[in-house]
């Protein structure tokens, strides 16, 4: 279970979020709405710790979520607008190196095939198209072996089979007991799967 | 598309990390130098500019033997330090602005030790250039054989220590812009240990000296920089990322 208590971030001189809490029981997840500048993107930053909150805790399981994730005892990804790939390398070393760190390079091939880059494995990423670089990230989280996806705006770019393959990668996590928190502008269909809303930028 | 089943068994996710610390330090190492190599360009900047800086002094300055012979140590140093400072900007700024190191921070692996590998990946791609190419450049300024060979290894044994004395400062300005003096002046300072014992062994080399007192104080240097310096890159990192 993930659950952030009292969570406070500043930006300049106005709060992007003021004590904000929020719970994601194990096995379903959290869609985080708002306009554009409303703090999506820094609250998927604050819980997966990159970001430093004003005030407030983010826990899992009841523990501190940097401390669990730092000794390995949490997996979780973080999806941003950053794809992390080389443009200079290809889609399969990009991917080989992020799925050896978890532990799972020999899904590589299965994987580019199930997320529709089998034909442009071997391109350079420089070559791709955006919906093709997404899809590269949709594959990185695929391998990423993790209990709690963290996704940013995941169908960025996205064409409708591509979209739906995000909705069915994160049915097929949350039916498998993952965790999943969505930072997304469109509705996601998630079909029987249970989904929180979280409102931002309401003042 | 199909649906992927697989993706994540909880039962697995609690597992140890998958890679031991020496395939970790490998697998960052190898995927940089790819990189680096692939963007060569940016690569043979440090070098270029080395050996520009060393060719122009003798075309200024005297061309008489025993003068050149007695500036090599300096000028080479010189040069060896400003081309590591010239492509120290690129340590990080790549890694930040795609994404990596949001990638590095979220893995359950020690930060300091990646860095530690993209520190040597770093070194090979712009400081081994500058170790190769400058016994090369002080023949040209009739330095005898035997100094050319320690300053060839007060070279291999300092740059190093340079680009991850540099990291520290490369880390801090990661999310800068135009930081590229600034990041200078911030690590020059902590650099001049270094280009002073590396000019003196060689300048004792040349005096036909012992030069084993400053060579081993530059491997000391290396070793407390190695042990120390990627551990203060990966806390100036994480505020970088913030």
């Amino acid at each position: 279970m993930l659950a952030g208590a009292g969570l406070t971030l500043w930006r300049g001189t106005t709060f992007l979020f003021e004590e904000l809490s929020f719970v994601v029981p194990q096995g379903t997840a959290l869609l985080i709405e708002g306009p554009n500048g409303s703090g999506k993107t820094s609250l998927l930053r604050v819980i997966a710790g990159l970001t430093m909150p004003e005030s407030g805790t983010v826990t899992w399981r009841g523990a501190d979520f940097r401390e669990q994730t730092r000794a390995g005892q949490l997996r979780m990804t973080f999806s941003s607008h950053a794809l992390a790939l080389k443009a200079e390398l290809s889609t399969r070393a990009n991917l080989d190196f992020f799925a050896r760190l978890s532990g799972m390079a020999d899904k590589v091939g299965e994987i580019l095939e199930l997320t529709g880059l089998g034909s442009c494995a071997d391109l350079d990423v420089r070559q791709l198209s955006a919906g093709q670089k997404r899809r590269a990230a949709l594959a990185r989280i695929l391998l990423s072996r993790a209990e709690l996806w963290l996704l940013d705006e995941p169908q960025t770019n996205l064409d409708a089979a591509g979209r739906q393959a995000v909705e069915a990668a994160i049915r097929g996590h949350l039916g498998q007991g993952g965790t999943v928190v969505v930072a997304a502008h469109q509705a996601l269909d998630l079909g029987s799967a249970s989904l929180a809303r979280l409102k931002l930028g309401e003042a | 598309m199909a649906v992927p089943t697989h993706a994540a068994a909880p039962g697995q996710a609690t597992a140890a990390p998958a890679l031991g610390l020496i395939t970790l330090f490998r697998a960052v190492f190898i995927r940089d130098l790819r990189v680096g190599l692939r963007r060569w360009t940016d690569a043979s900047n440090a070098a270029l500019f080395f050996i520009l800086v060393v060719t122009l002094f003798p075309l200024a300055l005297s061309p008489k033997a025993e003068m050149l012979r007695m500036l090599a140590p300096g000028v080479i140093w010189i040069a060896a330090l400003l081309a590591t400072l010239l492509s120290l900007h690129l340590l990080f700024r790549a890694d930040l602005e795609d994404g990596t190191l949001e990638q590095l921070l979220t893995v359950p692996y020690p930060l300091g030790w990646m860095l530690l590998a993209k520190t040597l990946a770093h070194w090979v791609i712009t400081g081994v250039p500058v170790v190769v190419m400058a016994p090369v450049l002080a023949i040209t300024y009739h330095l005898p054989a035997s100094a050319v060979g320690v300053l060839t290894f007060s070279l291999l044994l300092g740059t190093p220590t340079l680009i991850l004395l540099g990291s520290i400062g490369a880390a801090l300005t990661a999310g800068l812009r135009g930081a590229g003096v600034l990041l200078a002046f911030i690590v020059a300072p902590l650099m001049l240990p270094v280009l002073m014992l590396g000019a003196r062994a060689t300048d004792l080399a040349l005096a036909g000296e012992n030069v084993t007192g400053p060579l081993y104080l530059l491997a000391a240097l290396l070793v407390l920089a190695i042990s120390l310096a990627p551990v203060v890159a990966a806390g100036a990192i994480r505020i970088s990322a913030d």
